[in-house]
């Protein structure tokens, strides 16, 4: 796979890292959620730092989405604190939160591409709507992160004439337009083949690691959870490699396990593979 | 039974509370930036030029056949030629306001309910605002513009056409020339009635589309909720048309006559 010089990649780059590393980007702190009786999250407390990813795991309805959901602003908690980028989201007004969520990118279960947009709108609908960018600008910039996720060529194409893989990476490249500095992925590789699975897993590496995005995985595909974590994406020879994770690059990324509304695991990929738990050994089985 | 009846009270307050709700938010879209000029555009063409068969045909055919009815009932007292002033009269006044606010619920209400229902069940509404756009300024406020403004025109439209099938009717099957028509139609319409007649649309517009924006909003349940919602919007909307055009009626009638 060709990849651009770490120059080039300065000015196609699909995302920025302002933040110094391990500064907490995203914070939860005995954040808790009931829809109706049904309890979804009970006093869940976590913390991303700057650059780093967390792997959320559980079952269906194990409040995995919600998270997600609770970072944007989609959702408010009824107890606890959510502090995104220094914002309390968990206490902010709609209207306050537009600033919030313009450093944040998702990438939705399905990819939620707009129907009745282009591929090109859609992946510069943040920039053609609200912003007051030269479209030419908008423009080179939606080619930029079409040609990055391997879309380059499907600009002018509907939603509707994609396969569910390039529907997805035309996703990962709306997320990506505004340079965000963290991204949400909820359940990427959810009904795809495993080849086309493994071609999502590359790029959330790629990104992670190529351009330093802090991000969020939920997902109940353990095969993709495991491969983005044990792997790496590295540079030999102008060419982009994805190769078993390097311990320091391990150490940066972490599971949760979600159960009955509770954190039940938070810890590396050995340490989830190595666990005793019973419904861990279940959950991996 | 007793905490059914209980259920559906607080479900039914919920939803004036949240349709209220709606409406306090596009009041303050339609002053506060950003305003989607194109969006609105668009939905004027969506809503008024797409609707215009329908309104046409709707129109003129029922001036027509209230020439025919009125033609026949107007013999009895031997004032036939008064068939103008009572075709135009009920076409400016009621007809034209209320068949117009029903064509375009059926044709605009139910699509609205259900564009919006599936952005809905498919994240499309979710990922608008994680994209930093409110849903409500973008989607609803365009809207509800561009029925407020087109179903007004719309309606006079039909009131024309509504006439005009009613001075056919009345030539042909009724024998009763175009300058006693006409001449029926000018004495028989006071500025009371035209003041009724484009004061009714411009609230029956903006309350059917507004239904439907805010069922669609609400869709819950996939496939399956967006087709409840599509007849819920239709129905929610007609009802509220013809029950909307009673009291306005009865509010204009008391401060206008």
């Amino acid at each position: 796979m060709a990849v651009t010089s770490p120059t080039q990649r300065s000015t196609r780059g699909a995302a920025t890292r302002p933040q110094d590393a391990d500064t907490p980007v995203v914070s939860f702190d005995q954040v808790s959620l009931a829809f109706d009786d049904k309890v979804i999250l009970d006093g869940i407390s976590f913390t991303l730092l700057s650059g780093r990813m967390k792997i959320i795991l559980g079952a269906s309805g194990a409040g995995k989405s919600t998270i997600l959901r609770l970072i944007l602003g989609l959702l408010k908690p009824d107890g606890g604190r959510i502090i995104v980028n220094g914002h309390e989201v968990h206490s902010m007004q709609e209207s306050d939160l537009m600033q919030v969520r313009s450093k944040l990118g998702m990438v939705f279960q399905e990819g939620a591409l707009f129907d009745s947009l282009t591929v090109r709108e859609n992946v510069g609908y943040r920039l053609y709507e609200e912003t007051d960018l030269p479209i030419e600008t908008v423009d080179r910039r939606v080619a930029e992160v079409l040609g990055y996720v391997g879309l380059g060529e499907y600009g002018e194409r509907m939603p509707s004439e994609l396969s569910g893989g390039q529907r997805r990476r035309v996703a990962i490249a709306r997320a990506l337009t505004s340079k965000p500095e963290i991204l949400l992925y909820d359940e990427p590789t959810t009904g795809l083949d495993p080849i086309t699975a493994l071609t999502i897993d590359d790029e959330i590496i790629k990104l992670r690691d190529l351009e330093e995005v802090s991000s969020i995985i939920v997902t109940h595909q353990l095969r993709d959870a495991f491969y983005i974590a044990t792997h790496e994406a590295v540079r030999k020879d102008g060419e982009l490699d994805f190769v078993p994770a390097a311990p320091a690059k391990a150490e940066e990324i972490e599971f949760i396990v979600l159960k009955d509304g509770h954190i039940h695991f938070e810890g590396q990929a050995d340490e989830l593979r190595g666990s005793d738990d019973p419904y861990i050994k279940s959950f991996l089985s | 039974m007793v905490r059914l009846l209980s259920e559906w009270l607080k479900g039914a307050i919920l939803e004036v509370q949240e349709y209220l709700r709606l409406i306090g938010r596009v009041g303050s879209g339609l002053v506060t930036k950003p305003i989607y000029g194109r969006d609105i555009i668009e939905q004027l063409d969506a809503i008024g030029i797409g609707s215009l068969t329908v309104v046409f045909l709707t129109g003129a055919f029922t001036g027509a056949v209230l020439a025919l009815q009125s033609g026949m009932t107007l013999d009895q007292f031997g004032a036939r030629p008064a068939v103008g002033r009572l075709v135009a009269a009920s076409m400016v006044r009621e007809l034209g306001p209320v068949l117009t606010a029903l064509m375009v619920t059926g044709r605009v209400g139910s699509g609205i309910a259900a564009e919006l229902g599936s952005m809905m069940v498919t994240d499309q509404i979710a990922a608008l605002r994680a994209l930093g756009t409110d849903p409500i300024r973008k989607l609803v406020v365009p809207r509800v513009v561009a029925g407020t403004v087109m179903v007004p025109i719309l309606t006079i439209l039909s009131d024309a056409l509504g006439i005009a099938g009613g001075a056919l009717i009345s030539n042909f099957q009724l024998r009763v020339g175009y300058s006693v028509y006409w001449n029926n139609v000018v004495q028989g319409l006071y500025p009371e009635d035209l003041w009724m007649g484009l004061i009714k649309p411009v609230v029956l517009g903006f309350a059917l589309v507004s239904i439907g924006c805010h069922v669609g909003l609400r869709t819950k349940g996939g496939t399956q909720g967006v087709g409840r919602a599509t007849t819920n919007a239709v129905v929610a909307a007609s009802v509220a048309v013809l029950a909307v055009d009673f009291f306005l009626t009865k509010l204009l009638i008391t401060l206008m006559y």
